[in-house]
């Protein structure tokens, strides 16, 4: 499937900024087998001081952007065109959790994409004993990997109401999850932590969804901005898989992957500091077209 | 009979080892097993014992005066905050013997090759645990192992530059490392002042005890430090986390030794992918940083977020190449105490030859087989969380001693070492050796552990000849005694030969490095401008205040006029005079003292305790004074002291741009507070007696008396006090000394322009040096006094934001 994404973010200042650096991880990934990025630009308006691109450990695009001139707004502008191909595999070939355990312990290797890195608390993720009871209640030791996923995300989408107002970028999960109710990035955040909680490594991707659905479908949550979603390690034969837990679904072709890491600090859209006085604003736009 | 009589007594021949019986199956450093006095104290405790118990103490008060004077000091987190201690000195030296030395130091040089290797394949092929040879997880999992450093070779071709290791000694006589210290070891620089302080007490027979000196170490380390900038003009610097850090005198003491500038995260900024220092003359350079801020909070854009003492960019300048880290980011991985498991494996395979020094036996709990024999043998093991880059016992909340715990019984303990896993290691729980103390009158054996110091020189790993060692307060040897309350000792390394001329020629300890060439950061800057402000702010107020109370003391009428006008304007500058030493007046003075705090190390120690004894005596003032009447004795107190302290700064400090920021802080402040005195005090409205007020605030009426013959009158006190050149109480003579400093100052003109700063100051002085007696009116002293307190805003936009 070939879409256009175009993505704007804006910020307002109330009192000028003076200097700042900013790590943007926008731009749609290329991944093998899932999808191609065939064009894209990232523009800033006003432009940056200094500009440089580079990955990170785990292979997401970032671009550094430094202002040293003082500016009372901002913003970032993305298009690009990406063919998503990625379906889900439906056969569920992963090993119940307690074989899953003995196939961690047989990794001997640090690259990016192994599962060693998701399996623990990360920096914005505490690992709290409420989401290893939740995640319990819903699967035993005989759950596949994937089952387990699934269930667990359902449950999640169940359970948990979504209100954009209800919380900020910075509410922790377990904040998010005690008052059952959150937007994508803590439904992410709190999946994960019940999958990690019984021993599935699972880590965060951000992304775009389509913003009209195919006719005779409903229109997905979250399309209006960027979302994010979850991806597990469902053992050596399957992988990783992901998962939707806002919109209870497999991740397929309605999704576009840009970055991923172990939770949102590694895959913020922007991340940064900033010098100014005063309070900010900012807009957030965004349209995935098929064409 | 006594149970003594059955224990293993001390060297008969010394009295002072009357009651020196070391603990069954224990080391001691001053006996052999034997119960003889080992050779290489044999010559101290002779000295000791030549010594009456009298001059003993003298000698360790000396030492601990020296301390006191040096500012020596730490600062401890307790239930009250932070608060700073005295440094607790152990006066009697740890002395180890050359050859012993010599184990010691080969075996940590390897483990410094070793530790180098390690760390290169970590953040480079991983080929250990793509071999097996170390858990990925573990790694994985740590949060020292720092990400964005994954695949970044060194500037300089190095990860380590400076290590320190902390060491014990086993039952069996042989040395254990215990930990490795890697991330941003501290206490080189309070081993130094232990030498120097302990080098006191014992002065006439340290001189000829053929002790290892210090100073070879750190001219070696300096001189390879300055070698890795590259470009000469570059900057080598230490980074530290600020003032709160509980070893921040250190920073400061090693800043000022070495001759480096001391900075914090905001002090720098990355242009173009390059370290630069904002400093009163622009951006500068810096390409070695020498940091003691853990790699974690050093970028909060690129490793831990919630950083607010890092610099953003600086993984950045990194990763460009441009900056040479000492240790790189992310060397604090190496503290893992779950790698003491697998490194004497790893040295066998790396270096192909075994650990000549071994590390404490250590069990990782990750693996089922391993589970099993720690299960079995858990009663006499330390556990700790597998990723904890602590020293060992320093946390007592997760550290603890299998047979001590409460999860003892049968079971429990094997079930939660099942639960926890790889989040657990076990250590074999060492006893420590013991080493002499000096204890009413007597030497006493208390458990000890020595930190051991390692730079990269020209010539390879050095090992600092003495260090740096913790004396346990407990009387027993476990290292678990270590936990809390001990004392520090210095330690000496002597040798059978005297020293070769190299190193007498070093004796002091001093080295006497020539400083780098200098920029000051404009955060130094902005500090010292503040300390001139705050100090000559009080000063201001004290003499107000003294006035006032002189006054109220001779009418007993608090609604005559002149004092009810002086009551208000003391309220108006916060020190309304309500009680006797407000509120207010003590807040000045801790204003100054926190200034003060963050630029130590271009302080001198002297000028440091002045300021604090000023703030303490306000305080203690504060505290007790009840009556009024005391006041103007107590204010004359504090004026000598400020005097003295101001007399301290400004006689003793080398004339550098900071003394300058310094002293344009006071005039500023000395001009703006007297102008608007002026403005106040001088008005048609002006209550009878307020020209004497001002004289006597201004400290001026016996040049009043000297110069005009004629009495007194609104038209000389003016002059006098405003516009007199001559007085150096006057708002002319501040301007014109704010005047000089200023044109002196970086970029002050350029190409025949003046700064914005330069201007304004011109302006400000040319306006006054116009005036005459008449034209300053209450109004125009007004606008006076507004003018210069805007060079205060010019001054920082111009050199400090």
């Amino acid at each position: 499937m070939l879409y256009d994404v175009s993505l704007e973010i804006t910020y307002d200042y109330a009192s000028s900024a003076y200097s700042g650096r900013h790590a943007l991880r926008l731009l749609p990934a290329t991944i093998p087998g899932e999808q191609r990025l065939l064009s894209s630009s990232i523009r800033l308006s006003p432009g940056p001081t200094e500009r440089r691109d580079r990955k990170d450990f785990f292979e997401n695009a970032v671009t550094d952007v430094i202002y040293r001139r003082a500016h009372s707004e901002l913003t970032f502008r993305l298009a690009a065109r990406i063919d998503r191909t990625a379906t889900p595999e439906e056969l569920d070939i992963s090993p119940p959790l307690p074989v899953l355990a003995r196939e961690l312990a047989n990794v001997q290797s640090l690259e990016p994409d192994e599962p060693v890195h998701f399996l623990t608390a990360s920096p914005r993720l505490p690992l709290d004993p409420a989401f290893a009871v939740y995640a319990q209640e819903h699967v035993n030791s005989g759950s596949t990997a994937l089952s387990a996923v699934e269930t667990i995300g359902k449950a999640l989408h169940e359970d948990l109401e979504f209100d954009a107002d209800a919380t900020s970028v910075d509410t922790p999960a377990l904040e998010a999850f005690e008052r059952r109710h959150g937007v994508c990035q803590d439904f992410s955040h709190i999946m994960i932590a019940c999958l990690r909680s019984i021993g599935i490594p699972a880590g965060y991707v951000s992304g775009f969804l389509r913003t009209i659905p195919p006719e005779g479908q409903p229109r997905l949550e979250g399309a209006d901005a960027m979302h994010a979603w979850v991806r597990a390690w469902c053992g050596i034969e399957v992988g990783w898989v992901e998962y939707d837990p806002t919109n209870a679904l497999r991740v397929g072709q309605d999704h576009i992957v840009v970055a991923r890491g172990r939770d949102y600090g590694d895959a913020a859209p922007v991340k940064g500091v900033l010098h100014t006085a005063g309070t900010q604003t900012t807009g957030h736009k965004v349209d995935v077209i098929p064409r | 009979m006594s149970l003594d009589e059955t224990a293993k007594s001390g060297d008969l021949e010394y009295d002072l080892l009357k009651s020196y019986h070391p603990f069954p199956g224990v080391s001691d450093e001053l006996l052999d097993p034997s119960g003889t006095v080992r050779p290489v104290w044999r010559p101290f405790l002779d000295h000791l014992s030549s010594l009456s118990a009298e001059d003993i103490g003298d000698r360790f008060a000396r030492g601990n005066q020296y301390l006191n004077d040096a500012g020596v000091y730490f600062r401890q987190y307790g239930q009250d905050g932070a608060l700073e201690r005295e440094w607790p000195l152990s006066h009697i030296p740890v002395i180890i013997g050359e050859s012993d030395w010599q184990t010691i130091a080969e075996g940590l040089v390897q483990r410094a090759e070793l530790l180098e290797k390690v760390v290169g394949d970590l953040y480079g092929e991983n080929r250990l645990v793509t071999n097996g040879y170390l858990p990925a997880s573990l790694i994985a999992e740590s949060p020292e192992w720092q990400r964005p450093l994954v695949g970044i070779t060194p500037r300089s071709g190095h990860f380590l530059h400076f290590l320190a290791f902390e060491i014990g000694r086993g039952p069996d006589g042989t040395w254990w490392v215990l930990s490795d210290r890697a991330q941003a070891p501290s206490g080189a620089g309070f081993a130094l002042e232990n030498r120097v302080a302990t080098g006191r007490v014992f002065n006439e027979y340290f001189a000829k005890a053929n002790v290892h000196r210090l100073a070879g170490f750190f001219r070696r380390f300096r001189d390879q430090v300055l070698d890795l900038r590259g470009e000469q003009d570059s900057r080598v610097s230490i980074l530290t986390p600020g003032p709160l850090n509980d070893t921040y005198f250190e920073h400061a003491y090693i800043a000022r030794y070495l001759g480096f500038m001391l900075l914090e995260g905001e002090d720098l900024t990355v242009e173009n992918g390059h370290l630069m220092v904002r400093t009163v003359a622009g951006l500068k350079p810096i390409s070695v940083l020498w940091r003691r801020l853990d790699s974690a909070w050093t970028d909060p854009v690129e490793l831990n977020e919630e950083s607010h003492i890092g610099t953003p960019g600086i993984v950045q300048a990194v990763r460009e190449g441009n900056v040479t880290m000492v240790n790189a980011l992310g060397t604090g991985i190496l503290e893992t105490r779950a790698l003491l498991a697998f490194l004497p494996r790893i040295c066998e395979q790396l270096l192909g030859t075994r650990l000549k020094l071994p590390n404490v036996a250590t069990w990782w709990c990750g693996e089922e087989s391993t589970r099993s024999y720690v299960k079995e043998h858990a009663a006499a093991m330390m556990f700790s969380p597998a990723l904890s880059t602590a020293l060992p016992f320093t946390s007592g909340q997760t550290d603890f001693i299998g047979k001590d715990s409460d999860r003892f019984h049968k079971g429990i303990l094997e079930n939660w070492i099942d639960t926890e896993k790889g989040g657990l290691v076990a250590q074999e729980a060492v006893t420590l050796s013991t080493t002499p103390a000096y204890h009413d009158g007597l030497l006493v054996p208390r458990p000890m552990s020595l930190r051991v110091f390692l730079a990269r020189t020209h010539a390879g790993w050095e090992v600092m000849s003495g260090g740096f060692a913790r004396i346990g307060k407990a009387e027993s040897a476990s290292a678990i005694a270590m936990q809390a309350g001990g004392s520090a000792a210095d330690v000496w390394i002597v040798g059978k030969r005297k020293l070769a001329m190299d190193t007498l020629l070093h004796q002091s300890e001093s080295p006497f490095f020539k400083s780098q060439s200098g920029a000051l950061p404009s955060r130094a800057a902005d500090n010292l401008f503040w300390l001139g402000r705050y100090v000559e702010r009080a000063e201001g107020a004290v003499r107000l205040l003294r006035a006032y109370h002189a006054r109220l003391l001779e009418t007993a009428d608090p609604e005559a006029p002149l004092i009810a006008r002086t009551a208000d304007y003391l309220e108006d500058i916060g020190v309304a005079p309500e009680t006797p030493i407000p509120d207010g007046l003590c807040a000045m003075l801790q204003s100054a003292v926190n200034s003060a705090g963050k630029v130590r190390d271009r302080f001198s120690v002297d000028g440091w305790l002045a300021l604090n004894d000023l703030a303490q005596t306000a305080n203690g003032a504060r505290q007790v004074m009840k009556d009024n009447a005391d006041v103007p004795r107590a204010m004359s107190l504090l004026l000598r002291k400020i005097t003295g302290f101001s007399g301290l700064v400004h006689e003793n400090m080398y004339r550098f741009t900071g003394w300058r920021f310094l002293s344009i802080g006071r005039a500023l402040e000395r001009a703006n507070r007297m102008a608007d005195l002026l403005s106040g005090f001088t008005g048609p409205d002006a209550p009878e007696g307020a020209l004497e007020l001002l004289l006597e605030v201004g400290d001026s009426a016996m040049s009043m008396s000297r110069r005009y013959a004629v009495s007194l009158s609104h038209a000389t006190v003016l002059d006098l006090l405003a516009m007199d050149p001559k007085n150096p109480r006057s708002v002319m003579h501040q301007l014109t000394d704010m005047k000089d400093h200023i044109s002196v100052l970086p970029g002050a003109s350029e190409n025949g322009y003046l700064s914005d700063l330069a201007r304004a100051v011109l302006q400000v002085h040319t306006s006054l040096a116009v005036a005459t007696p008449e034209t300053l009116t209450p109004e125009s002293l007004g606008e006076l006094r507004d003018q210069i307190a805007f060079l205060s805003v010019e001054l920082s936009d111009t050199y400090i934001r």
